[in-house]
């Protein structure tokens, strides 16, 4: 092995062994008071976003595979490329919907509005 | 969200938590005691450790006459990702395969490692996505730098090839937002698809924990394998978009492989 790359390595190595140093805890910030019924409201507003977010989500993708499906009935010999596209583009959908999810996990379980 | 430790996190902070604990009081930080070492952390060190044993034995036993089950399922996966990147970026694609395999490797790893009794997914922690994601942000920059010079590769994002030059001002700023708009998106997909798949599982294992999750297992084992294959999928359409701007401003009209209907993808 030449210098350079057991220099490489090294490098590899020591930040390897350097992660556990990013990965403690912060520690806890000052707390501050919000009013008491905007957990709830917040918990209430995650669900109906989920539910919007689903609901045209799952509308978008339809569109998407029925589109899709069409153009491979009328096109078989086209089917892999047009299957590339609809993978990719329901997954660009569905991101939006896991971003919401996320958000609403937030809201339901770390709570930063307690 | 699994609050009982598991086995292995125990055994690896047995072993490794003294020392560490010892270097993190020496740098100034004050560690949780008995586990050091997050669970998350163990996990893609497993993956690590799997990934390099199983190279070495598969590259100790390579024969071109004989080749083995295994070395020819490796070589189908490694073919796969290549024609890929041959795909989207041209025949210069293949020099990102060291960066975009592994990712694609881990990643895949990662994802079903969750369904294995005894383990947990490291992708559903945000901080191993976001460390995957701002990876190969950093690459594609560092490709783009290299590919076109660093002054052609900061003016495409003031003048994008065929947009005009007084727009210069508004697509910074919209370019900008985009690029970074990346590590979130990149991120935060993985992360959602594989937190969320987890909940559901547990969730339904504290209903009824006897078959019924079984279902959502099967799904998870089709999120997990797409996740990892759209990660690799929107890392391939990032570097291409660095790398071969000036390869269509170059010789437009030229049958470019792909390239040209590349959806914007944020």
């Amino acid at each position: 092995m030449s210098t350079r790359s057991v220099l490489t390595l090294a490098l590899i190595v020591a930040a390897g062994a350097s992660a556990p140093v990013f990965a403690q805890p912060e520690t806890q910030a000052a707390a501050t008071t919000f009013p008491p019924d905007m957990v709830r409201w917040s918990i209430i507003t995650a669900g109906f976003a989920l539910a919007f977010a689903a609901g045209f989500g799952a509308l978008g993708q339809g569109r998407a595979i029925s589109a899709a499906s069409e153009a491979i009935a009328r096109n078989p010999g086209a089917a892999g490329d047009i299957r590339g596209a609809l993978i990719l583009g329901l997954v660009l959908i569905e991101s939006l919907v896991i971003y919401v999810l996320l958000i609403s996990l937030i809201l339901f379980f770390i709570r930063p509005f307690e | 969200m699994p609050h009982a430790q598991l086995w292995i996190v125990d055994l690896v902070n047995a072993i490794l938590g003294p020392p560490v604990v010892a270097l993190l009081e020496a740098a100034g930080f004050h560690p949780d005691h008995h586990h050091p070492i997050p669970d998350y952390l163990v996990m893609v060190l497993l993956i690590v450790a799997f990934l390099t044993v199983l190279s070495l034995i598969v590259r100790s036993r390579l024969s071109v006459e004989n080749p083995s089950r295994f070395q020819i399922v490796m070589e189908d996966a490694i073919s796969a990702i290549v024609g890929l990147l041959e795909q989207w970026i041209g025949p210069k694609g293949r020099q990102f395969l060291p960066l975009i395999g592994t990712f694609g490797f881990f990643i895949l790893l990662g994802n079903y490692m969750g369904l294995i009794p005894g383990l947990m997914a490291p992708t559903s922690n945000i901080n191993v996505t976001l460390g995957c994601a701002l990876t190969t942000w950093v690459y594609y920059h560092i490709q783009g730098v290299k590919a076109q010079g660093l002054w052609n590769y900061v003016k495409h994002f003031a003048v994008p090839p065929g947009a005009p030059v007084w727009m210069a001002p508004i697509m910074v700023i919209i370019e900008t937002i985009s690029h970074l708009s990346r590590v979130m998106s990149l991120s935060l997909r993985l992360f959602g698809n594989i937190f969320g798949e987890e909940l559901v599982i547990i969730i339904l294992f504290s209903i009824i924990p006897f078959l019924v999750p079984l279902p959502m297992m099967l799904l998870g084992l089709i999120t997990g394998g797409l996740q990892a294959f759209i990660f690799v999928l929107l890392s391939i359409i990032y570097l291409q978009g660095a790398v071969a701007v000036e390869h269509h401003a170059d010789e437009h009209g030229h049958d470019a492989p792909h390239g040209h209907h590349a959806p914007a993808a944020a």
